[in-house]
């Protein structure tokens, strides 16, 4: 339960860095299989078209879960985690072919709180729409 | 398509226990794409401090869905499933999860409410081991797109 980034070495405006996690289809079918999420808006274009979507969109806590993989690569210990929440405003959309969407997150210290705490923003992507508002962790440093 | 006001409160709690596996753990990383070993090499799990294998941040989504599926399903809610999306997603950790967990969670109503033409409905579970030592609250608000209005919000 330590991480390897040093509060020390941190300040309000410290950049966490930048990464592109794709996301085809086939991992919304694994996703959908290893939470128990089979809403079929997440893999079925008929339902996702009939419900008013442009087609089938990822599980909202698989980018999430993507989102935060920034974060706990940095960090260095995913159990630095302290809290973790978004808001998901718009879908990213996942067209049916070999390369699928992407999504680009990057990430900045926003403030540092008191018992080693710092606050990351992040910022989420999917072709050029943020899609996730305000996804923020309260992370523990070393 | 208006959800009922009176299920405010309600609680919906797991009707058994939730081990949290090694083999879940992986099959969720997997899913993930995430390599990093904490979650599934027991040694390097410990070398960082750890008891097991470590649950990625996003895997209690899991542990509240015993009270969470309980609840858009039940008929006195009157939550048209099909019109759902994710509008938000918070937790708040007192630790991480790890293989070998035993848990429970209580899911509560705990907002419901009217907006640009949707309902809102925030479920917050709080998942405790067997101990009732609090590991970690998920709280999840739905949003069902109702009447003529399309919603922006979708994941």
């Amino acid at each position: 339960m330590t991480a390897t980034v040093r509060y020390d070495d941190v300040e309000a405006g410290t950049g966490i860095g930048e990464r592109t996690f794709p996301v085809r289809r086939v991992d919304l079918v694994r996703y959908a299989g290893a939470s128990g999420d089979f809403n079929p808006i997440h893999w079925n274009d008929r339902t996702a078209k009939a419900v008013g979507l442009p087609g089938v969109i990822a599980h909202g806590m698989f980018t999430m879960a993507e989102a935060a993989r920034l974060v706990t690569d940095w960090a260095g210990d995913p159990g630095a985690v302290v809290e973790y929440g978004t808001r998901f405003s718009a879908p990213v959309v996942v067209p049916d072919d070999d390369t699928g969407a992407e999504i680009t997150v990057s990430g900045t210290v926003k403030e540092k709180r008191g018992d080693n705490l710092v606050l990351v923003a992040l910022t989420v992507r999917a072709a050029g729409t943020r899609v996730l508002a305000r996804p923020t962790l309260l992370v523990r440093l070393a | 398509m208006a959800i009922n006001r009176e299920l405010l409160g309600r609680e919906y709690p797991s009707p058994e226990p939730y081990e949290v596996t090694r083999g879940k753990i992986r099959e969720f990383a997997e899913a993930i794409g995430d390599a990093n070993p904490v979650y599934t090499d027991a040694e390097a799990a410990r070398k960082a401090g750890h008891p097991d294998v470590v649950a990625p941040p996003t895997f209690p989504i899991i542990l509240s869905m015993a009270g969470a599926g309980q609840a858009v399903t039940d008929p006195e809610l009157g939550l048209d499933f099909s019109m759902v999306v994710h509008g938000e997603q918070r937790f708040r950790y007192s630790r991480p999860v790890v293989a070998g967990d035993l848990v429970r969670s209580v899911t509560r109503i705990t907002e419901i409410k009217s907006l640009a033409g949707n309902e809102l409905v925030t479920l917050e579970s709080e998942i405790s081991d067997l101990d009732g030592e609090h590991v970690v609250t998920a709280v999840n608000m739905l949003v069902v797109r109702g009447g003529a209005e399309e919603a922006g919000s979708a994941a």
